[in-house]
């Protein structure tokens, strides 16, 4: 059968994928950022997932405003980097696995989370960049992966309670598929920042510590945590937290944390990091 | 029939959600700048940037908006901020740039601040905190 051995929770800033695309993260400012991630290469590695399970939104990359999926689930073969306006990233395709892709679709609708199944699908610097974070800059992806967007773009996204519930749908789909597949659930995204209006670079790292400590402790008690909270204290684009309680709802209740990270600034953003596993 | 305007989040200075409304308001804004996802697209674009904006029917102030690079205004009328990204990456700007911009600082401050620790929390919880600041700074 297959398992989910844990789950990371890592921000996306594009611009940590374009410091490494351009060589720059031997950088001072970049290296603060990327030796917060030399444990979880070598922790991914070790792990050796067949497939990762990426919970991530897209940024007006895949979806436009004609169609805005809540949740979607990439169900291809192979996802093409997208063209965000500078040239798609310098990085491999993504192949994802059609198999598990269709039985977590199957299961979680018959579960009443109507997810969009999404065959055709460039993914852009939300899916890439914690890819390259975990796994550097390898020729190919060392594994499957199914690219899950989540809307955080148009308001309102799905409620932090949502979120987790769904989580908690997808662990139950995946342990009950038939091959043994080694599963890694990704939730990304975060933690506080603001992009725009003259609010822009707001940061609050009391709120987001406390994030950290309570996805690792008390999830149940983030899945009470009201949008309105998340951007007046974590910034209008803070609101992507949501997303990671769709990874902790797939872990198991009671989890070990074996990794943290947590950094100001990368451009506008804190990133925060966890490594969780399960238990058994 | 009960509006949906007004709602709680537009006490948060200085912030603008965008919601189903503002995503109606900024539809042809958006997909605009979404079409610079495509390289022959960003070189038309870049060649006669009124002509390519003519060919969408965005309203007369968007348009200023754009062609002044006012994203602030842009927002305003309906912009997002992801779909304006691929507007300023066309442009060859990054998102701490725009922000810098739209905060009304300078490159260097705007890194500073964020080197510092980014934009405190405290006293920009709500509007009437920014009225407060304005008020004292005016008296």
């Amino acid at each position: 059968m297959a398992r989910i051995i844990g789950g990371v929770t890592t921000s996306h800033v594009p611009a940590i994928g374009a410091a490494l695309d351009n060589g720059k993260s031997g950088e001072p400012y970049w290296k603060k950022v990327f030796d917060g991630y030399e444990f979880s290469k070598r922790w991914i590695r070790k792990a050796k997932p067949d497939v990762i399970l990426l919970v991530y939104n897209d940024h007006a990359s895949a979806f436009s405003l004609d169609i805005i999926p809540t949740f979607a689930l990439g169900c291809a073969a192979e996802f093409p980097i997208a063209d965000e306006g500078w040239g798609p990233r310098p990085v491999p395709k993504v192949v994802g696995h059609p198999e598990l892709a269709a039985h977590i679709a199957q299961s979680v609708i018959l579960d009443e989370f109507d997810l969009t199944v999404v065959n055709k699908m460039d993914v852009d610097h939300g899916l890439t960049v914690p890819l390259s974070l975990m796994y550097g800059q390898p020729q190919e992806w060392p594994c499957r992966v199914i690219p899950l967007p989540v809307n955080v773009v148009v308001y309102p996204p799905p409620t932090a309670h949502r979120c987790y519930q769904f989580g908690k749908a997808l662990g139950k789909a995946i342990r009950a598929y038939p091959e043994d597949l080694r599963v890694v659930v990704f939730g990304t995204g975060g933690m506080s920042h603001q992009l725009q209006g003259p609010r822009a670079g707001l940061i609050n790292s009391a709120y987001d510590r406390k994030f950290l400590d309570l996805m690792t402790k008390n999830p149940r008690k983030l899945a009470s945590v009201t949008h309105l909270e998340l951007v007046r204290e974590t910034g209008s684009e803070g609101i992507e937290l949501v997303m990671w309680l769709i990874m902790r709802g797939a872990l198991d209740e009671k989890v070990r944390e074996v990794h943290r990270f947590y950094h100001v600034p990368a451009s506008n953003t804190a990133v925060g990091h966890l490594i969780l596993e399960n238990l058994k | 029939m009960k509006s949906l305007r007004k709602p709680a989040y537009d006490d948060i200075p200085g912030t603008t959600v965008f919601d189903a409304q503002r995503a109606r308001q900024g539809y042809h804004l958006n997909m605009f700048c979404m079409s610079l996802m495509k390289a022959e697209n960003r070189e038309a674009f870049k060649a006669n940037e009124r002509a390519y904006l003519d060919r969408w029917p965005m309203s007369e102030p968007q348009k200023q908006a754009v062609l002044a690079r006012d994203w602030n205004r842009m927002i305003a009328l309906g912009g997002n901020i992801y779909f304006l990204a691929k507007l300023f990456f066309t442009d060859q700007k990054s998102f701490q740039y725009v922000a810098a911009v739209m905060t009304g600082s300078t490159q260097e401050e705007y890194a500073q601040m964020m080197l510092n620790g980014g934009r405190p929390v405290k006293g920009n919880r709500y509007r009437r905190e920014w009225r407060r600041k304005r008020g004292k700074a005016h008296g």
